[in-house]
């Protein structure tokens, strides 16, 4: 009965979020969110797919000029959409509503995910015995309480409704991640195929997703379950015990190759599809080439300077000319740099580390929009009860309120009124910047205390002598043991971290 | 000697015969013609037009030829890029469509936009169009010295197909709204006049009446002259025009009263340039000067004229013309040109040569009567200007408004069929981000389907940093229209720091837009009975379609602050190594082994102290090393892990990185 309540009272929050974006659809100019800064980037304004779908109708390219950059397949989709007008109703009715639905699907699918997670988590704490803590975990439904708030940000809202096609790269990137989730290897790579396609960043989505498919969804550290495996099989003698052990090893520890090959598969079946339908749609103006060159292309080199919530933009629009291309290749260095030591880090928790990326690549991008920060801030609902003792949550929080005020009015001071200059604007989204730092920073610290305070309440139960025996040497080699994937990427654990030569370096190239 | 008188008879006669071939095909074809034509404007000013027309026939082996009036540097461009017709202008200020008329040969041939405009038509392979038109434009900078060569960057060119001429892929056009125009360019210019500013009608160049002038174009035209059937023409015509628009001292100017309408001010070349005609140049095949009365001025005398009954019969003496009821000339005039139409213009010619008994020729036009009237108006009148406010987005909108031509058109034409032509072609730079999807037509501001007015479009969108964004349309309206307004969206571009000019915030110029009426034809049809043909009547005579330039628009772009280079690459660069070095530093740590970690590391470094230290001194004795029994355990083990397998295996990745750097860096 209080079951059926919560549900009830979770599909009245989805309906209210559903007319609110109805309501605001309906205001006039949509409010003029459509041509903000913060919404619609180079690759995800709507105006500009209009300009490409207006050029190929024109039958010109519609990468001639540098207006369009996103993905033909969006264009044929959406492109109609931008045309048709219905009488009496808004200019963009047909495309807003689809943003919704968009939207509402990514909340179903998050919820969906959050649903499976849970119970898997919840399974894997009882496996270890941690009875209290499960119960803990199934009292807050992490993934209704996700979803909600990925429909009722206020970042989701205003991206939904400016028209911004940053909805359905988030679309995709969900679908991915429930796919895998649930294991579903060929809906998980469409996901994958497609978000990468449609924004590129999502390519180093699938270390997650191959760990996710290979691992399962996120469980406690897979230390935790070698000892408390070795644990029982030492104090019962009981042959019926031993062998649900060695099952339960078999599910917590041992990489599964055959979702993973056939997400792989999958993968190559996806891409080479689609790489079809795109060179069909191409053909007449220059082919896959010039495709790459207009999306990929244009994402990698910042060609284009105008204002965005990040910190590129006026970087590459002050930066030396010579010094140009150097820049580009270290800042999307940067992204890469931190894959491998996350991943190593955080291999049994996929979707976390998943979370983890998808904040890097929309802090570090070079055309961020808040669609990309809605879609995270969705995400870091499914992981409420793991980072509940997350550190700075309220100013993570108050400054992310502050940041989204105060930087239309710098930009207002800027561009419209001309008392303020580009200091202003490039201020708040340094603000932006070092808050999405501190968020992905402090959520990673949570998350390794979590599975600190984990290994705590696990060595309380095991005897003494046990917990001894796990030394850092034998962590590797666990590690080892698990990942067979990653050995040439683990080398570097075995050093100490090189963190104080690094930041020495990077202050360097700071100086030069 | 040795020849017989037989044999040199027919020698010399044939050395006299080529001499002669030589001298006179050298003197047919190589012609210099200079012509000045003075109008009077509605609006108390005086237009001078002046009109040099120099002709070479071009032979295959012409590199090596010598011209006798013909520039060589002309010659030799349009050998060396291949130049069919080419059009170079440098102009200030703005020509008035509304008061100075724009139907008639000279608006819309000479009113050309501010700046220098460029334009060549090339007869090579289209592949080598663009290379051609990098060339030119250098060798015209160096020619004239200005900044032509900054059309040399492709974001600075177009090339239009249809809407400003047809020439098929093969012209090249580009604009320079905001180079200064001075005496440095008009004295190269002047340079390629056989007599300089020496002698002839250019001796009345007089620099600061004409840089005082409200708006003055001097223009440089080439054409190759097609090789007709029979082969024989095949030349370049280089056709030098300066024009310019004075404002006359006026004398009277005090004594007409407030309330009536004032009295023209009388103006001589003299007093407009300071200078008096003192011969003509030697060179010159015709040397002329020319005064046109335009229609509405005619007009406006031919009523006058029968207000008043003065005028008796219509003989049409010289002397009857010198003195009519509006205003007196004091010269009389050798020929009197009236168009063919009724109610037509009037063009008064003055051949220099036959007023040498004159000291100095100074045509001077006195006013009798204020007398009140308008030009001739294109149909319909073209203005631009731009919509929006602040820096992120507006609109350009080009303004179409009927002027009393369409009018009568519509009053002639009692059918509602009545369509006029307009073309339209408007070059936008790539830092202004037009979206033709936004493209509105306002027809008597209602909007309009575009699709009923459009007949033919062709876009071809700006590419960042690379070609400028052009739009050719062509429009038909409906006659009776009393206005019309294109407009279409643009975002403001943002710009590298490199990129802005260094009056940054002075904003940028987004070049005229070319209005173009190809159905109607500017051409004055004149009852000419002589047979030398004058190339300045000729011109004027030329079927050529009404154009007319919209005003040039500055768009403020923002801009970045400029001296933040150093800030924003050191505060960027920091935020990075912050999320860098943070998040590193999460992924490592490890709560209850750091302590251990730290003894560990220690110990190790006393160890390794100490054998450092022991290897010394056993070194500084020179006896071989002794391990005491208390090191050595310890000493064994940390020899062993500073001489582990992963330090050389990192060793050897550094390497292995600096050789492959080295290899592909060269």
């Amino acid at each position: 009965m209080a079951k059926k309540k919560k549900v009830s009272w979770f599909w009245t929050w989805v309906i209210g979020s559903v007319v609110l974006r109805l309501i605001l659809i309906y205001f006039p100019e949509n409010l003029n969110l459509s041509s903000r800064p913060e919404v619609s980037t180079p690759l995800t304004s709507l105006r500009r797919l209009a300009e490409g779908y207006w050029l190929k109708q024109l039958s010109v390219s519609p990468y001639a000029g540098s207006m369009y950059h996103g993905s033909p397949l969006l264009l044929t989709l959406l492109g109609p959409l931008t045309v048709k007008r219905i009488e009496g109703q808004p200019d963009h009715l047909l495309c807003s509503l689809v943003f919704v639905i968009a939207d509402v699907v990514s909340a179903m699918l998050i919820c969906a995910a959050g649903g499976k997670l849970q119970v898997a988590y919840s399974s894997s704490l009882q496996l270890l015995g941690l009875r209290d803590l499960s119960e803990n975990s199934e009292l807050l439904p992490s993934g209704d309480f996700a979803a909600l708030v990925y429909l009722w940000n206020p970042f989701t809202i205003v991206a939904c409704v400016g028209l911004s096609t940053s909805a359905v790269e988030n679309l995709m990137i969900v679908l991915s991640l429930y796919g895998a989730c649930s294991g579903l290897a060929p809906l998980a790579a469409f996901g994958w195929v497609m978000a990468t396609h449609l924004s590129l960043y999502p390519a180093i989505l699938i270390i997650p997703l191959i760990l996710l498919l290979g691992y399962g969804p996120d469980a406690p550290p897979r230390k935790l379950f070698w000892q408390r495996n070795s644990l029982e099989v030492g104090t019962s003698s009981d042959i019926c015990s031993e062998e649900k052990a060695k099952n339960q090893l078999k599910v917590a520890d041992v990489f599964s190759w055959r979702p993973v090959v056939s997400f792989l598969l999958w993968t190559l079946l996806w891409s080479s599809y689609i790489l079809v339908l795109c060179s069909i749609y191409v053909q007449q103006y220059g082919g896959l080439q010039e495709l790459f060159k207009r999306t990929y292309g244009f994402i990698l080199t910042i060609q284009d300077l105008s204002p965005n919530i990040g910190v590129l933009w006026y970087f590459f629009a002050e930066v030396f000319d010579f010094f140009r291309n150097f820049f580009l290749i270290v800042f999307h260095g940067n992204i890469l740099l931190m894959l491998a030591p996350l991943a190593l880090r955080l291999n049994h928790r996929p979707c976390f580390l998943a979370f983890v990326y998808i904040v890097i690549s929309s802090m570090l991008k070079s055309y961020p929009s808040v669609g990309d920060s809605a879609l995270y801030l969705g995400l870091l609902g499914l992981f409420a009860y793991e980072l509940k003792d997350m550190q700075f949550s309220f100013f993570l929080l108050s400054g992310y309120v502050g940041v989204s005020l105060l930087s239309p009015v710098m930009h207002n001071l800027w561009i419209w009124r001309g008392t303020g200059n580009a200091n202003f604007y490039f201020a708040t989204a340094i603000a932006y910047a070092c808050l999405q730092i501190i968020l992905v920073v402090e959520s990673v610290s949570a998350m390794l205390n979590h599975d600190r305070t984990l290994t705590k309440l696990c060595a309380a139960k095991a005897p003494p002598s046990m917990v001894a025996g796990i030394s850092s040497s034998d962590y590797q080699n666990i590690l080892l043991n698990a990942a067979p994937f990653f050995t040439p990427l683990l080398l570097p654990l075995h050093f100490p971290p090189p963190f104080p030569d690094l930041t020495i370096l990077s202050l360097n190239l700071s100086k030069t | 000697m040795g020849l017989p008188p037989k044999a040199t008879f027919p020698l010399s006669l044939l050395l006299l015969f080529f001499l002669f071939l030589v001298l006179s095909t050298s003197a047919q074809q190589e012609e210099f013609s200079e012509e000045l034509l003075l109008k009077p404007l509605p609006d108390r000013k005086v237009l001078a037009h002046f009109h040099f027309q120099n002709e070479a026939p071009l032979a295959a082996d012409s590199f090596a030829r010598h011209h006798h009036l013909f520039p060589k540097s002309i010659s030799q461009l349009v050998q060396k890029f291949h130049i069919k017709a080419m059009e170079l202008s440098f102009t200030q200020g703005r020509w008035n469509y509304e008061r100075w008329g724009g139907f008639d040969p000279i608006s819309s041939h000479n009113a050309k936009p501010p700046g220098v405009e460029l334009w060549a038509v090339f007869d090579v392979p289209l592949h080598l169009v663009d290379a051609s038109w990098r060339n030119l434009t250098h060798s015209l900078s160096g020619l004239f010295c200005t900044s032509i060569n900054f059309l040399e960057s492709s974001t600075a060119y177009s090339s239009p197909e249809w809407a400003f001429q047809s020439a098929l892929g093969s012209l090249r056009y580009g604009t320079l709204p905001r180079e200064a125009v001075c005496t440095e360019n008009l004295t190269p210019w002047l340079k390629l006049l056989p007599c300089r500013d020496k002698a002839g009608l250019s001796s009345l160049m007089d620099r600061p009446s004409i840089y005082r002038s409200f708006y003055h174009s001097q223009r440089l035209h080439l054409t190759m002259s097609s090789a007709a059937s029979d082969g024989s023409r095949s030349g370049i015509i280089l056709e030098q025009t300066l024009t310019v628009v004075l404002q006359p001292n006026d004398q009277n100017a005090g004594m007409s009263n407030v309330g009536e309408i004032k009295i023209q001010p009388s103006w001589s070349l003299s007093s407009i340039f300071g200078r008096k005609i003192s011969g003509r140049c030697v060179l010159a095949k015709l040397s002329n000067v020319y005064l046109h009365a335009d229609r509405g001025l005619v007009a406006q005398l031919e009523t006058s004229q029968k207000n008043t009954a003065h005028f008796a019969t219509n003989d049409t003496g010289p002397e009857d013309f010198r003195r009519n009821s509006g205003f007196e000339l004091s010269v009389a005039p050798k020929r009197v040109l009236k168009e063919l139409d009724k109610s037509s213009s009037v063009l008064y010619e003055y051949p220099i040569k036959e007023y040498k008994d004159i000291e100095q020729f100074d045509l001077g036009l006195m006013w009798e009567h204020p007398i009140v009237w308008s030009s001739p108006h294109a149909p319909f009148y073209a203005s631009r200007f731009l919509v929006g406010s602040g820096n992120e987005r507006g609109a350009i909108a080009i303004s179409l408004k009927s002027t009393e031509m369409t009018q009568q058109l519509v009053a002639n034409n009692i059918e509602d069929s009545c369509k006029l032509q307009v073309n339209v072609l408007q070059v936008v730079p790539w830092y202004v981000k037009v979206y033709y999807h936004t493209l509105q037509l306002l027809v008597d501001e209602r909007p309009q389907v575009l699709t009923d007015f459009i007949e033919r479009m062709r876009v071809s969108p700006s590419e960042d940093k690379v070609s400028p964004g052009m739009m050719e349309l062509v429009l038909q309206v409906p006659c009776a229209m009393k206005s019309a307004v294109l407009s279409i969206e643009f975002d403001k571009g943002f710009l590298h720091i490199d990129e802005y000019p260094p009056d940054a915030n002075q904003g940028f110029d987004i070049p005229s837009a070319i209005i173009s009426f190809p159905d109607f034809h500017a051409g004055l049809q004149f009852y000419d009975k002589s047979q030398s043909k004058s190339p300045l009547l000729s011109k004027l005579q030329e079927k050529s379609p009404v154009l007319s330039y919209t005003e040039v628009l500055l768009v403020p772009l923002t801009t970045p602050d400029f001296s933040m280079p150093y800030n924003v690459i050191t505060i960027t660069c920091t935020i990075f190594a912050l999320y860098f070095g943070s998040l590193l530093n999460v992924l490592r740590r490890r709560v209850g082994e750091e302590e251990r970690l730290l003894k560990n590391k220690d110990a190790k470094k006393g160890v390794f102290l100490r054998q450092v230290l022991t290897n010394l001194s056993a070194k500084l004795r020179g006896k071989p090393l002794e391990s005491t029994p208390s090191v050595s355990s310890s000493s064994s083990s940390s020899s062993s892990s500073f001489v582990s397998p992963k330090l050389i295996l990192r060793v050897l990745l550094v390497a292995g990185i600096a050789i492959a750097w080295q290899y592909y860096s060269q």
